[in-house]
């Protein structure tokens, strides 16, 4: 194992943030490679600087460290002018930790965070020298993994990665560590990788692409099948059921130079059960499970004396729905052991005034902004898309923050949503318009930004049969918001380059077929498309003609109840019944509540693993209607049934 | 240390660590003295922050064995600082290649790092000359009224004769490692920091472009008071006897 550093470090002085390229971060790790245990290189694929704060990756980064059998090292996309250094001076991929070279490791494992990323992956299988395509690797190179959300559907990377990894990785990096290590346990000359491959294949939670096979008729999917007997037709994720027992990170990685968040982050809970159409992380995470108030307490206080941060961030889907949030914030803040200087930062607020309450709290000097998500600009869209928010809840918790002292309050919103009408568009305008006004009664400054984002479908959401606005509609739409917020002194509207969504919308939803154009785009230069000033629409579009494919196929289509989708021998749990008829209530305007406190819809991401939800409290948060569907005034009654022997902290050590 | 309510660390910052940035070591300081619990005094308004004051930005990629940081503590907290046990209780909160050498009061009456300082010492590695025509080259930019280099300034491109801010270059005739083929010359230079401070990388620039920069060390940084020299903190004080600069 030789460290790169002497020809890495020579490269430095002529790249731009270079300390993006030397570890040395607090929590970094140097592990001792060698025979017997199994060399892991982690790798977010985009910049330092958005890949380090990520939570899964240092997750498994630490689980995998612990085990006498792995070893764990990080490595980011390195930028288009280290790129080009390491190229010119024929300086492969390597860890930040050690400078070891990416082909000296026994596993690349991606995190997927984001589709734009993919070409970024396949750039960082070539800076390895790694074969791109999985059939063409010899049984001394690296396997290639990958998980994250966007591993629901595998299907565009099918060709480049090994073996993908569903759901939470807890539990299973260790079981795909062990089947490696089993491997590798035999000689060389004895090593074949199909061997490994049906290995690994038979883990819960692991698909192979390699081992299935995808048939078409008449240009369209027809279904993905296994080539043999032995491989399971279906590919379910895995589900840590008590996040008390997986109380990491425990020493989070404190970067030596400035990242996206640069804070601490307690995860409080995983899962969500609001039922956003929309959203496939609140799919495809069920069921809720809530870290005990306890625990998040100790990661709290044990986290803020390890990095010396002075910042804590309590991340979920949707905090302010964690049992007992405000008991838990105000014992944090007036915890004497921080002396006072320790702030809360809640990433999602509920839009009502009782959260605002919450936020007061929490923000005792800072309150330069807050940020709320309708999602939807009328009524009738949010509760297409099951996001149910009344203008009143908006209107009093935009009343709450001005008069609590707040100067700027951000609006997020989606548009091209299904059944999306322009007075939907328009009602955007409206909602901004009437929170400047509320704000203009407390103050003259006043700042509403509304911040639209063109809506991608995705796998395993009841909106995975919808065809997306094409790039041309979201940009009338866009112009059409402008056009109406125009005259509003104080509301600003951004929004995301929608051409950027027809390509998310690519990956989100293409088949295997996508792989070639993900390559095509890759070969072009077409690197780092998340970033805006390296987006090339153009690039894609090329792409996709060669191939005899184009967006308004793959984005723009809408499907049909019993067309094949190309995720369909993935499971996240959920029924592709359930989704159907979710999507069925959606074009009719008809909502579902919270099944947190509710009757269960059977949507199977309980049932058919046998969990249940893990909350603390067995009735809904005081405040607005949000989610419930109810008047909250009068406190929550429906009762909930509680997974028994839910631990504190203390007890789980 | 009743009366000294500002406290003055000496530090180095050497190997991987140099290539952070200015901003990156004002935040491992912070979190750094967080963990310390040390009594630093933080700022009044919206966003409070602590109290800390940093001498002459070292450039991002120069390692350091002289740099220096103002710490102000809180008046109200009680006094339980020994500036012996400094350097040891911060050193290991700190990233691997940052060392703190030495920590003193200075009177909250002495002007800051950044006014005080009037010119560094540095250590410098070139790639392209060496021996000697790296003395013909020295000698050649000493002889010269003035030196032009193009430079940005806050996005705007500018020209300034550094001539005038280049003190003293001397080449350094020991026969270190050599990396690889290429041949490395080395030499000392001290360069003044006002009234536009002088970097490596400008000073290599008068020298021409075959001259590439490969290592710059800064050494020292000096005060100068009635025509005497002094360093904002010594070494040999280490803590026990705290410097505060007088003539």
């Amino acid at each position: 194992m030789e460290s790169l550093w002497p020809q890495v470090e020579r490269l430095l002085l002529g790249v731009s943030k270079p300390a993006r390229y030397i570890g040395g971060e607090q929590g970094a790790q140097y592990p001792e490679h060698g025979p017997g245990k199994v060399a892991w290189m982690l790798l977010y694929p985009d910049t330092y600087e958005i890949g380090l704060p990520n939570q899964g990756l240092q997750i498994l980064y630490e689980i995998l460290n612990e085990r006498p059998d792995a070893v764990a090292e990080r490595a980011y996309a390195p930028w288009v002018d280290m790129e080009a250094a390491m190229r010119a001076a024929g300086v492969p991929l390597f860890s930040v930790e050690q400078h070891v070279a990416a082909r000296d490791f026994d596993v690349m494992a991606f995190n997927l965070s984001a589709e734009l990323v993919y070409t970024n992956l396949l750039n960082l299988l070539d800076l390895a020298r790694v074969p791109l395509h999985a059939g063409e690797r010899e049984p001394g190179d690296p396997w290639v993994i990958a998980g994250g959300h966007c591993a629901f559907n595998p299907e565009p990377l099918a060709d480049f990665v090994d073996a993908f990894a569903l759901g939470d990785g807890e539990e299973l990096v260790g079981e795909i560590n062990h089947a490696i290590a089993g491997w590798l346990a035999a000689p060389a000359p004895e090593r074949k990788r199909e061997d490994l491959r049906l290995t690994l294949a038979q883990i819960e939670g692991v698909y192979v692409p390699a081992l299935y096979t995808s048939s078409y008729r008449d240009g369209r999917l027809a279904g993905t099948v296994p080539v043999m007997p032995g491989v399971p037709a279906e590919v379910a994720k895995r589900t840590v059921t008590d996040l008390a027992d997986w109380p990491y990170p425990a020493r989070p990685l404190v970067p030596l130079t400035e990242v996206v968040h640069d804070r601490l982050n307690v995860e409080v809970f995983r899962g969500c059960t609001r039922g956003c159409r929309f959203c496939q992380a609140g799919m495809i995470t069920r069921p809720v499970r809530e870290r005990p108030a306890e625990q998040v307490k100790e990661m709290v206080s044990t986290g803020l004396a390890w990095s010396g941060h002075d910042e804590v961030t309590l991340t979920s889907l949707s905090t302010a729905d964690f049992s007992g949030i405000e008991d838990t914030v105000r014992e944090i803040i007036d915890d004497p052991v921080h002396e006072g200087r320790v702030s809360v930062s809640l990433p999602s607020l509920r839009v009502d005034a009782f959260t605002v309450g919450t936020a007061a709290q929490i923000q005792k000097v800072r309150r330069t902004g807050l940020t709320f998500a309708p999602e939807g600009g009328t009524w009738r869209m949010r509760q297409v898309i099951n996001k149910l928010i009344t203008e009143d809840d908006l209107y009093s918790a935009v009343d709450a923050a001005f008069s609590q002292g707040w100067r700027r309050v951000k609006l997020y919103f989606l548009i091209g949503l299904p059944t999306e009408r322009d007075e939907d568009v328009i009602g955007i305008a409206e909602l901004g318009k009437h929170c400047v006004e509320i704000g203009r009664r407390y103050t003259k400054s006043v700042t509403v930004v509304a911040s639209v984002g063109g809506f991608v479908p995705k796998a395993h959401t009841p909106f995975q049969w919808f065809g997306q606005d094409t790039v041309d509609e979201l940009q009338r739409k866009v112009n059409l918001l402008r056009e109406h917020a125009r005259t509003t002194r104080g509301l600003t509207v951004r929004w995301h380059e929608p051409a950027a969504s027809a390509v998310e919308g690519l990956a989100s939803r293409g088949d295997r077929r996508m792989g070639a154009v993900i390559e095509r785009v890759w070969r072009a230069g077409g690197t780092f498309q998340e970033w805006s000033e390296r987006f090339d629409l153009a690039l894609w579009e090329e792409a996709l003609a060669a191939e005899g494919l184009s967006l308004a196929e793959v984005a723009h289509r809408h499907r049909d109840e019993l067309e094949p989708l190309p995720w369909d021998h993935i499971s996240a749990g959920l029924h592709r019944d359930f989704l159907w008829s979710d999507w069925q209530d959606a074009l009719a305007e008809a909502a579902v509540e919270d099944c947190r406190w509710t009757p269960c819809y059977d949507c199977g991401a309980c049932t058919g693993f046998g969990l249940e939800h893990v909350v603390a409290s067995p009735v809904p948060p005081a405040g607005g209607s949000q989610g419930t569907g109810q008047d909250l005034s009068v406190g929550g009654r429906i009762p909930v049934r509680l997974i028994s022997g839910v631990r504190s902290g203390a007890e789980a050590g | 240390m009743a009366e000294a309510r500002r406290v003055r660390f000496r530090f180095s910052k050497t190997g991987k660590v140099r290539f952070t940035s200015h901003r990156d070591v004002a935040r491992m300081w912070e979190r750094a003295l967080r963990r310390s619990r040390l009594p630093v005094a933080l700022s009044q308004g919206f966003s409070p922050h602590p109290l800390l004051s940093f001498g002459l930005a070292l450039p991002t990629g120069c390692e350091s064995r002289g740099e220096y940081l103002d710490a102000r503590l809180d008046e109200a907290r009680p006094d339980e600082v020994s500036f012996d046990a400094l350097p040891s209780l911060l050193t290991p909160l700190l990233p691997d290649g940052v060392v703190v050498q030495a920590a003193g009061a200075v009177a909250l009456a002495e002007g800051s790092l950044q006014q005080e300082v009037a010119s560094c010492d540095w250590e410098l590695e070139v790639f392209g000359l060496s021996g000697e025509e790296l003395q013909e080259r020295v000698e050649q930019v000493l002889a010269s009224p003035s030196l032009i280099v193009h430079r940005e300034r806050k996005g705007r491109p500018t020209e300034d004769d550094v001539r005038p801010a280049i003190l003293t270059l001397a080449v350094t005739h020991d026969d270190g490692p050599e990396q690889g083929e290429q041949p490395i010359g080395r030499f000392r230079a001290e360069l003044a920091t006002h009234p536009r401070g002088v970097r490596p990388s400008d000073l290599l620039s008068a020298f021409g472009t075959d001259v590439v920069l490969a290592r710059a060390c800064r050494t020292h940084q000096w005060i100068e008071r009635d025509g005497a020299r002094f360093e904002p903190l010594s070494v040999s004080g280490l803590g026990t006897d705290p410097v505060v600069v007088h003539a």
